[in-house]
């Protein structure tokens, strides 16, 4: 998907003191039947926001005053285990967040946010730590120089690979880079010749 | 000499298009894309809105799987799909294969099926091929010694252009079980016990290799299982060395090679296996003889215990204390006797013929307890008709079991099976998440033989105690 450059970011933040949150929670399978990737942010974390008859849940994150606007989710460890399914990134997104902040991701679940100019931003337990003790506050995530800076003016570096961070602050995304990979591809393919070895298939 | 190389090495090695420079990552070329109805659509839309074509239908294969409905038909044609939206979803993926000449099995089609229980059925799944599915279970075909693993809707759409994704070079991990499985402890036991020792994410960024004694002991079916549940350890892919049992499975398959071309693909998958004297960046061995039948207590796939053992004290873990406090369960007290209402077996873990082979065991001659659901979904329309021709079936009906037709059903709950809040299940699928099952519904995870002998007990049951 095309995304417009991301360079920093100031926003407020939400906390989400949970390890192990998995995609199933942040948007249940039953929100999967679309085939449109817009609108997924009224599914977002549907069981922890709204009990069963559909009230919301006064003591989650989302249902907070002090949370609202936040482009900032805050998580544990292991955020985005689970399934693969990108819509979560998009509910995530369509919800309003940009970044998310945890301790540590799950893979598949990191690869789709950079598709979708989400920010993983992987920190330290102090820094961590520091952002939990000041109950949320604002933060500023800047990418050009791979850099948190928390409530309390620290500030702290995060990961991030070259390409992804290119891909993020350019507003260019993979696809554009693949496809301009064609020569090679087509290389590939000579000396790789064997196709699907008896496929026979009626369509 | 040549520096030894990993399983997993050679295959990455052998389809780098473009290796990585210190700016770029790996181009890596994918053999075989498997696609569903569930996380395609809006890759399509992609390739659409940007005037891109499908580079290789040939390399491309789809099924529906996720949102159908398992309802028997009764030997009818007319499949009812309760939902719109499902509809949509469905009939958008056969419009889509149409107009790119993708191979579709569709519902109704004798070879359609969950899509890991299909890739390897129809001998689409190879030793030494990538294989990629937007679904993280594509892990499951690692059990060929081919690296496949699960990836977002926007990779389809970067699959689907160009048959190619980019990605950082996992690291690897060996996984070594040794000794000999005691009666009644199969390879779900085998995985659930790993997950619980290295949690779910002792894998995050690795590609396991499975390798050891008691992985060798193991059938094509059983490697699957194992295999599919690497996600759950939040691996990137799992995988096992090629064998003697992988080539008799695969021979003669549909898809499989023939003649002259099946010799020199055995030929070429036999150099496959990690050399002697390669290395990992990581490493542990399980004693596999010393292991019970195992089951989920709590709300991740790491939470498994001897079924006989009482429910841990979560000691001041809060996020334990959470999941007890969700699954209505109280430290200290033994799991087994713990009324359920609900047995799902089935699913890309658990719904293959060996798995339900398994089941029937425990089922013949017995009666579902009075009050529990039992439903019994084969992987495959395949699945499906070798269970029959077993007689299987009719074991599972006697029982007082449903039989239903393939799908993901209730591992899922996205297609009309699901859990009512409150509900226990004993399920053979991989997850038992909140709300996995249908919101508000609580999943122990355990093996088919398991999951049986609760459907007759009505309760946790130790599958020991049902003489089979």
């Amino acid at each position: 998907m095309l995304n417009a450059p991301f360079r920093t970011l100031t926003s407020g933040t939400a906390l989400l003191l949970r390890d192990n949150v998995d995609t199933d929670q942040i948007i249940p399978a039953r929100f999967l039947k679309g085939t449109s990737r817009d609108g997924l942010g009224r599914h977002l974390f549907a069981d922890w926001r709204r009990d069963a008859a559909g009230q919301p849940r006064p003591e989650f994150v989302l249902n907070r005053p002090d949370a609202r606007g936040a482009q900032v989710l805050v998580a544990g460890r292991n955020f985005g285990c689970g399934s693969s399914r990108e819509h979560a990134v998009w509910a995530l997104r369509d919800h309003g967040f940009r970044a998310v902040v945890a301790l540590s991701f799950a893979d598949i679940f990191r690869s789709n946010a950079l598709k979708n100019a989400l920010a993983p931003v992987q920190v330290g337990p102090d820094a961590h730590a520091r952002l939990v003790k000041a109950g949320g506050g604002e933060v500023t995530i800047d990418l050009m120089t791979l850099r948190i800076t928390l409530p309390d003016g620290t500030s702290s570096p995060f990961p991030l690979e070259p390409f992804s961070r290119h891909c993020l602050i350019e507003g260019v995304d993979e696809l554009a880079y693949l496809i301009a990979q064609q020569a090679d591809i087509t290389a590939y393919e000579r000396r790789n010749p064997v196709s699907l070895e008896g496929a026979t298939h009626d369509v | 000499m040549t520096t030894p190389r990993t399983l997993f090495g050679k295959v990455w090695d052998g389809h780098l298009v473009r290796p990585s420079q210190p700016e770029t990552p790996d181009v890596l070329y994918i053999d075989l894309h498997l696609i569903h109805e569930v996380t395609s659509p809006q890759a399509f839309a992609e390739l659409w809105a940007r005037g891109l074509n499908v580079r290789r239908p040939d390399r491309t294969v789809a099924t529906m799987d996720h949102s159908t409905p398992t309802t028997p038909r009764g030997g009818e044609k007319l499949i009812l799909i309760a939902d719109d939206e499902a509809r949509t979803q469905l009939a958008t993926l056969t419009e889509n294969c149409r107009e790119w000449g993708i191979p579709l099995y569709a519902l109704g089609d004798s070879r359609q099926g969950i899509v890991h229980v299909i890739g390897p059925e129809q001998g689409l799944t190879q030793p030494g091929r990538t294989i990629v599915c937007g679904d993280s279970h594509t892990s499951t075909h690692g059990a060929f010694g081919a690296l496949a693993f699960g990836i977002g809707t926007s990779e389809v759409g970067h699959v689907l252009a160009t048959q190619c994704l980019l990605a950082a070079r996992p690291k690897t991990f060996a996984v070594s079980m040794d000794g000999r499985l005691s009666s009644s402890v199969t390879a779900k036991d085998l995985i659930l016990a790993l997950i619980a020792r290295i949690g779910t994410a002792g894998a995050t960024a690795h590609v396991i290799e499975y390798r050891g004694s008691a992985i060798r002991a193991l059938g094509m079916e059983e490697r699957m299982t194992v295999c599919n549940m690497s996600i759950e350890a939040g691996a990137r892919a799992g995988m096992v060395a090629p064998d003697q049992t992988t080539f008799a499975y695969l021979y003669g398959r549909p898809q499989s090679p023939r003649g002259g071309a099946w010799d020199a693909a055995v030929e070429r998958w036999r150099g496959l296996p990690t050399d002697d004297g390669a290395t990992f960046d990581k490493e542990i061995s399980l004693d596999a003889s010393s292991l019970g039948p195992m089951i989920t207590f709590g709300t991740s796939p790491g939470t498994a215990i001897a079924v006989d053992q009482p429910v841990p004290d979560p000691n001041g873990d809060q996020a334990l204390a959470g999941a007890l406090r969700y699954m209505a369960l109280t430290p200290g007290k033994p799991l087994l006797g713990r009324p359920i209402d609900v047995v799902f077996i089935g699913s890309c873990t658990n719904g293959r013929l060996s798995d339900l082979q398994q089941a029937a065991l425990v089922l013949e001659g017995r009666h579902v307890a009075p009050g529990v659901r039992a439903l019994i979904v084969p992987g495959s329309e395949q699945v499906k008709r070798d269970a029959e021709a077993l007689g299987l079936h009719d074991i599972f009906r006697a029982a007082g079991a449903e039989w239903r037709e393939p799908g993901c059903s209730m591992c899922i709950a996205m297609n009309g099976d699901k859990l009512e809040p409150g509900q226990y299940a004993v399920s053979t699928s991989n997850r038992n998440f909140e709300g996995r099952q249908g919101a508000g519904g609580r999943t122990f995870l355990a093996s088919p033989l398991t999951a049986a002998a609760a459907a007759v007990k009505g309760a946790i049951a130790d599958p020991r105690e049902l003489s089979c």
